[in-house]
């Protein structure tokens, strides 16, 4: 039995077993690889994606919970990164190994899809389910600041 | 085990000569590979190839794991060949003699080295090439090769003759390669020491960027595998018989290590793999308990055989008999595991006697040799291709996955990719041994130190990961033991203990115990002596301006001795560590349940000659927010053999909300340059061990420092 669903805009279908996780249906199936597995147990957010402009964790969202849905990836963002937030990424050089970048990047996206000037502890709360092993907090902190101020100017 | 550790000390032996500047065209990977054949791609040395379209390839020997090397070390090798960093692309080197890493004696990437090595032998690299194109060019003018300028890709002569280095490219690999050309003086370099946008970050912003996870070949099937929960045990028998019928399921191997499932999908593998009932013969390694670790290191450290660190200086008995006073401390680091982001994985394909190896390493000889001796193969038949790596931190200098995605692409005869759950990775890691450091000092009637006598006893991963003899100093042992500071009568024990904990090289090494038992001790010693323990310290750096240095900058920016808000404090501390020289001062307070927040961590460091001064800045925000995670929450602990944190609940680094404000001060320094991966990780622990005992009065010993930790001092 196949599940149709949104990717990016762009109409998916996809014919693993119905509680396969998300993430893999994207990695595997769809070759959609820009989301991580990190964890497995929604602990470190790397497989952080949209479903319906929420921000989820895919390792836990099976693929019969987005039937009918819109999820949005990374590579959904921008692929020439002019989102305003890769934008930020870059100009900070924010990644170092990258691997959880993809997963901090929807996490911010969802974040200021819905508050375009969040304070420091507004971004504890949204960021805080993003493990970054490098360290590179400081910086996302920074991106998602500025990212913030390009999107109010917009 | 043993023939991997035989390999890689031959290995070690041989390669230890090589150097760079050799011609190398055998493994090149991919594309390149191909382009090279139809001879459109011309290599004037092993680090630099010119397309005859002036596309410029530079090659990184070094692995990127996050600590920016595919920028800084192209960054020494565009500066001499003249051209911009946006006209090159970087790719990773094969395996080759030409990209050992002198001063580890193997292509590894680890140890802080990368620009180090690089320092003087990329640049060189890229002056070479250069010299060759002109020579080539001068050649086919016919004109003085002086009269000729390489300049951002173009060759100018005299009489406006101009030309791509492409176009003579195929002629300069015929040119002599110049042993000693001329190298800039660093004060006229462009891109040498100038702030850096990294090469890697689009590619990390978007998605695109190749990590081992993401590697696909055509026809590749996905494997996991169970691994006993006491490593180093044996598979004696399993029941596969569920797993074999579930879908996607192609196949159930045995390996070395234990029993992988293979599928047309990975969910599909992991889901199958969970039903397969292994029996285990555990070994020794069931005995095995963190409590039992840590108490045979501490009594190692009483009664072991002693190694002399460095040679003692004066007489330390004589000067503790007569010490007005004597303190004396012991110090534990517990075990610690590596866990980067991106679990243990590797793709492998195995034909004949030929093998493709694809994925995250820090060690690619080691990873042909392990692999070679495993198959039965020969290196030289083993292509590998080095992918990002989602963090390393010293964990992929292993080569145990890597192993265990050839067997099993063996056992099935299709390109297989192998990842391991987190599970797997966080109880199977080579672990950071647990170290037992302890201190004595004499102090005088003034509190100054006459005498110090400095012990850690740990476990030795330079004897299991490349068989260094017993009974033999591990330099990497010893890191950090002898500090900065003038002390008269000085001695530095090292006692090697076995623990049978499978053990392995963790960021920062063995700077983590030491600089932690040391700069936690130098404080006791200025609380006992009355005195500020920043001041106490500069007291003893008389003649050590850079240590001095960086420990007044520190203070001075952190505003060391001023009023701080309510409830808050500072701890200062300072080492040396990778030739870079560091001071931290950390400001904590304790959150409602007990815990620590560290506010701000503030670092003073002279690095010698920056490549990249952001990527320095980077790394001292990365090495600092890992040693938090060490310093304050995570350990590894075990009973019966297994380790009982299997995620990142269980064994969780620091998060956003935890992360400390992080304020940086770079010394300009014509030094030569530090390794900056690791040495902050180090100095984050002393720094906030003692703010945390000059905010509570409380002198924490053991990391790390949990609430429980804190009620119970």
């Amino acid at each position: 039995m196949s599940v149709n669903f949104q990717v990016n805009g762009k109409p998916a279908q996809a014919n693993a077993e119905t509680d396969t996780p998300l993430l893999w249906v994207l990695r595997d199936e769809l070759g959609m690889t820009g989301t991580k597995f990190g964890c497995g147990a929604a602990l470190c957010g790397a497989c952080t994606v949209h479903v319906n402009g929420e921000a989820v964790r895919s390792c836990q969202t099976p693929l019969n919970a987005v039937a009918g849905k819109k999820v949005a990836t990374v590579e959904g963002l921008s692929k020439n990164n002019t989102h305003p937030l890769q934008v930020a990424w870059i100009k900070h050089d924010v990644p170092q190994c990258g691997y959880c970048q993809s997963g901090q990047l929807m996490s911010a996206a969802a974040l200021l899809s819905k508050n375009k000037n969040p304070s420091d502890t507004d971004i504890d709360n949204a960021m805080s389910g993003n493990i970054c092993r490098c360290g590179t907090y400081p910086r996302i902190r920074a991106a998602i600041k500025d990212a913030a101020t390009m999107m109010r100017k917009a | 085990m043993n023939e991997i550790q035989t390999s890689r000390r031959s290995f070690l032996k041989t390669s230890a000569a090589a150097s760079g500047g050799l011609l190398m065209a055998l493994h090149l990977p991919g594309s390149l590979g191909q382009a090279m054949a139809a001879g459109a791609v011309h290599s004037p040395n092993a680090w630099v190839h010119i397309g005859e379209d002036n596309s410029i390839t530079i090659y990184s020997s070094h692995s990127e794991m996050g600590q920016g090397v595919h920028t800084a070390l192209p960054m020494l090798v565009a500066e001499e060949l003249n051209v911009d960093l946006n006209q090159v692309k970087v790719v990773d080197a094969p395996p080759g003699a030409a990209y050992v890493n002198a001063l580890l004696g193997a292509q590894i990437t680890g140890g802080s080295t990368s620009v180090r090595g690089g320092w003087e032998k990329l640049r060189i690299a890229g002056a070479q090439v250069r010299e060759m194109l002109i020579t080539a060019a001068a050649t086919h003018w016919d004109v003085d090769p002086d009269l000729i300028k390489a300049d951002k890709g173009m060759l100018l002569g005299p009489k406006g003759k101009k030309a791509t280095y492409g176009y003579f490219a195929e002629a300069a690999t015929r040119m002599p390669m110049p042993e000693k050309p001329p190298i800039k003086d660093p004060k006229n370099f462009r891109i040498v020491g100038k702030r850096t946008k990294r090469v890697d970050t689009p590619a990390k912003t978007n998605g695109t960027a190749e990590f081992g996870i993401d590697v696909k070949l055509p026809g590749m099937v996905y494997a996991t595998v169970q691994q006993c929960p006491v490593i180093g045990g044996k598979v004696k028998s399993f029941d596969a018989a569920q797993a074999k019928g579930m879908p996607g399921v192609q196949a159930v191997v045995q390996i070395s290590d234990g029993v992988a499932v293979v599928a047309d999908s990975w969910w599909r593998a992991k889901k199958a793999s969970e039903t397969v009932k292994v029996q285990w013969d555990e070994g020794a390694g069931a005995a095995l308990s963190d409590a039992g670790v840590i108490e045979g290191t501490r009594q190692a450290a009483k009664s072991g055989k002693v190694i002399e660190i460095i040679k003692p200086q004066g007489d330390v008995a004589a000067a503790l008999k007569g010490a007005a006073k004597v303190l004396e401390a012991e110090y534990v680091s517990p075990m610690q595991s590596h866990s980067p982001l991106e679990p243990m994985n590797f793709t492998a394909h195995v034909q004949g006697n030929k093998v493709l190896l694809i994925g995250p390493t820090q060690f690619q000889q080691g990873a042909q040799g392990a692999v070679a001796a495993a198959l039965k193969v020969k290196p030289e038949d083993i292509t590998l291709k080095t992918t990002y790596l989602g963090g390393g931190f010293g964990r992929r200098l292993e080569l145990d996955f890597i192993v265990q995605a050839a067997e099993i692409s063996k056992a099935v005869g299709k390109p297989v990719k192998l990842l391991w759950t987190r599970e797997e990775d966080m109880m199977h890691d080579y672990y950071r041994p647990a170290g037992v450091n302890q201190l004595k000092a004499g102090l005088d009637a003034n509190g100054m130190p006459t005498a110090l006598h400095f012990k850690v006893a740990s476990q030795s991963v330079t004897q299991r990961a490349f068989g260094l003899p017993k009974d033999t100093l591990d330099p990497f042992m010893a890191e950090a033991a002898v500090m900065g500071y003038n002390i008269p009568n000085t001695q530095h024990d090292l006692v090697i203990h076995d623990t049978g904990v499978r053990v392995g090289y963790w960021r920062a090494v063995s700077h983590s115990m030491n600089a932690f038992a040391n700069e936690s001790f130098v404080d006791e010693m200025a609380k006992a002596a009355g005195q500020d323990p920043y001041a106490y310290r500069m007291k003893m750096l008389a003649g050590k301006p850079r240590f001095a240095n960086v420990l007044k900058l520190a203070a001075d920016k952190a505003g060391w001795g001023k009023a701080l808000p309510k409830g808050r404090a500072h701890g200062i501390a300072l080492m040396e560590g990778y030739d870079s020289y560091l001071a931290q001062v950390a400001e904590v307070s304790l959150n409602p349940d007990g815990s620590v927040k560290v506010h701000k961590v503030t670092v003073a460091a002279d690095v010698g000659h920056m490549v990249n001064p952001d990527t320095v800045e980077a790394q001292l925000q990365s090495s600092i927010v890992f040693g938090v995670g060490a310093v304050l929450k995570h350990q590894i602990t075990m009973k019966n053999g297994r380790v009982q944190e299997t995620n990142y609940n269980s064994y969780e680094p620091v998060r956003m909300h935890e992360s400390p404000q992080i304020d940086i001060v770079l010394v300009k320094s014509t030094e030569k340059p530090g390794g900056i991966g690791e040495p902050g990780t180090a100095v984050a622990a002393p720094a906030i061990a003692n703010a945390v005992a000059a905010l509570t009065g409380k002198r924490v010993r053991r990391l790390p420092i949990t609430a429980d930790a804190l009620r119970a001092a």
